[in-house]
């Protein structure tokens, strides 16, 4: 936890959702810390990922309120908040796939005025430099990702890790400064994962980017987060380090009939 | 051998062109904005007869009078979608469809009023074709083929290696996707209207240069431009001008005396071969030709 004096990045209190008669989250409050990697933990059906849809605009909640940086932004629009710096990604990959690796982040750059409906002829020059510099800093991304030589193949064609490395690599691309991972560890291998592991730890120490993280893998998310959440039947049952959360009795009792060995 | 490249091929080619001209605008439109556009063939007559307007009105060739046809079609376009097709934009397809289908009717009419039910031709030149080796070569026919190319290929370059081209490709492959990464969707559409209303232009003054002007002739090809979209798999245009090219020679070769003398098939039901064509995509291959390639 970095002691900094201005307001969390993240911050969700009171956030309460139904699905019908069922609740899905009952009055969940918790923080992420401006610059730490926060994991999310709990059993499946816990409300992880109901929770990570209502942040990112996907879904309105039926009561509490989000905060970006000291900022509401309850219910505001997935595009709004995209713009203000926060990204997430999908337990499964969605990916432009009838594009290329490249191209699927050179789309995410924002504020593309060559989207503007002249410009393909007027201003040539300038738009060509700026395809240019956008080309440059997406190969950039992609080097830092290792897909670097996937760079012109068809997204539809990489394996299920890489495609979650090419939405974190959108994600870098959009300028996000908080990012949203669901599940960056679940299908992967082992080798992938080590190295997905460090992307993220290397971006959040150099680039100062924020990450809440949804993991079941406890070991990574040990490795990784500095402060660890956890979510079951909807409700925050325990918030602190890793090694306190785990000691958390109700988080044992959350995870009983599981075959997890929590310690 | 010479008959069948004079009389088969080169008409083919020519139909084939503007065939590939208004589905590559058709499946632009279905991949970003998930409609059927039934207004197309109207807004390639309204082309047309602009066109005809202008180059009897102010004593130009056909030619020089295209951007006129474009200058027509595309706030055409613009307008129907501003009225119509905006409002209707969370509706289901069909709904949007039905729409379209009440702008051609709308786009007909005015045609009608202000041109009239007659067929008319443009005031070309009567020049002696070209001729190469026995292959006889009318300079129109020429500058069609010419021109589509021209046209594909500046489309190309718009979708491959602009900012505006790759957000519409992104838009066709996945528009809720698109949205959130923060593509500017409503930009990405007016920009699809326009370079859909271009292309369909110059295919209606294309239609009229080789054959001749009414009111119902973009109808008229109507279903083989959809026929053509879809045997390129709809939503992609590079798949759809190659389907208008195939459906343009095949409706021309279809009439090829094989049999001693007997034609393949009846000049008459030489409109059939789209019908078929479309039947045996859906039935064999329900998302083109190209499905599976990028």
């Amino acid at each position: 936890m970095t002691a900094q004096g201005g307001p969390p990045a993240l911050s969700v209190s009171g956030v309460t959702k139904r699905f019908g008669g069922f609740v899905a989250l009952d009055c969940v409050s918790l923080e992420v810390a401006e610059g730490s990697i926060t994991g999310l933990i709990g059993p499946n059906g816990a409300g992880k990922s109901t929770l990570f849809a209502i942040i990112a605009g996907f879904l309105p909640p039926d009561g509490g309120t989000i905060r970006l940086r000291g900022e509401d932004v309850t219910a505001e629009s997935p595009w709004r908040l995209h713009a203000r710096g926060l990204a997430r990604t999908f337990q499964i990959p969605r990916l432009f796939s009838r594009m290329t690796v490249l191209e699927n982040l050179m789309v995410a750059a924002p504020n593309q005025s060559g989207e503007q409906l002249p410009a393909p002829w007027l201003a040539r020059r300038q738009i060509q430099r700026e395809e240019e510099a956008l080309r440059a800093r997406a190969l950039h991304v992609l080097e830092r990702l290792n897909l670097a030589r996937h760079a012109e193949a068809p997204a539809s064609a990489l394996s299920g890790g890489q495609k979650k490395l090419v939405e974190l690599g959108r994600a870098l691309m959009s300028e996000a400064s908080v990012i949203l991972l669901d599940e960056p560890a679940a299908g992967v291998n082992r080798t992938l994962l080590r190295e997905i592991a460090e992307i993220i730890a290397a971006l959040n120490r150099e680039e100062g980017i924020t990450f809440l993280v949804i993991e079941h893998d406890l070991d990574l998310v040990a490795d990784l987060c500095t402060r660890v959440w956890c979510l079951a039947e909807g409700r925050v049952i325990a918030g602190g380090t890793m090694s306190e959360v785990r000691a958390d009795p109700q988080v044992a009792e959350a995870y009983l009939g599981m075959t997890f060995d929590l310690n | 051998m010479l008959e069948f490249v004079n009389f088969y091929l080169i008409p083919g080619l020519v139909l084939g062109a503007i065939y590939a001209l208004s589905a590559t605008g058709l499946s632009l439109i279905y991949g970003v904005m998930r409609f059927a556009h039934f207004a197309h063939g109207d807004l390639m007559a309204l082309g047309a007869y602009v066109a005809l307007a202008a180059s009897t009105g102010l004593g130009i060739s056909v030619w020089a009078s295209i951007p006129f046809a474009a200058a027509a079609t595309v706030p055409a376009a613009l307008v129907a979608d501003a009225l119509f097709y905006a409002r209707l934009r969370r509706s289901l397809p069909a709904v949007l469809l039905i729409s379209s289908f009440g702008v051609a009717l709308m786009l007909r009419a005015l045609i009608y009023l202000l041109f009239g039910p007659t067929p008319v031709t443009f005031p070309l030149p009567i020049v002696p074709p070209l001729v190469f080796e026995g292959i006889r070569l009318q300079p129109r026919h020429i500058w069609i083929i010419l021109g589509a190319g021209v046209c594909a290929l500046m489309l190309h370059v718009i979708l491959s290696r602009t900012r505006a081209g790759r957000a519409m490709r992104a838009m066709s492959d996945d528009p809720d996707l698109a949205r959130i990464s923060g593509v500017a969707t409503a930009a990405v559409i007016r920009l699809t209207w326009v370079i859909a209303a271009v292309l369909v232009a110059v295919a209606g003054v294309f239609l009229g240069l080789d054959t001749q002007l009414q009111p119902v002739m973009g109808f008229n090809v109507l279903l083989a431009s959809f026929a053509s979209a879809i045997l390129g798999g709809i939503g992609r245009p590079w798949g759809a001008a190659f389907g208008g090219v195939i459906l343009g020679l095949a409706e021309e070769c279809s009439t090829f005396p094989l049999r001693d003398g007997a034609p393949l098939l009846e000049p008459t039901y030489k409109s059939a071969v789209a019908f078929v064509v479309l039947i045996v995509t859906l039935l064999v291959r329900p998302q083109g030709l190209f499905r599976g390639m990028i």
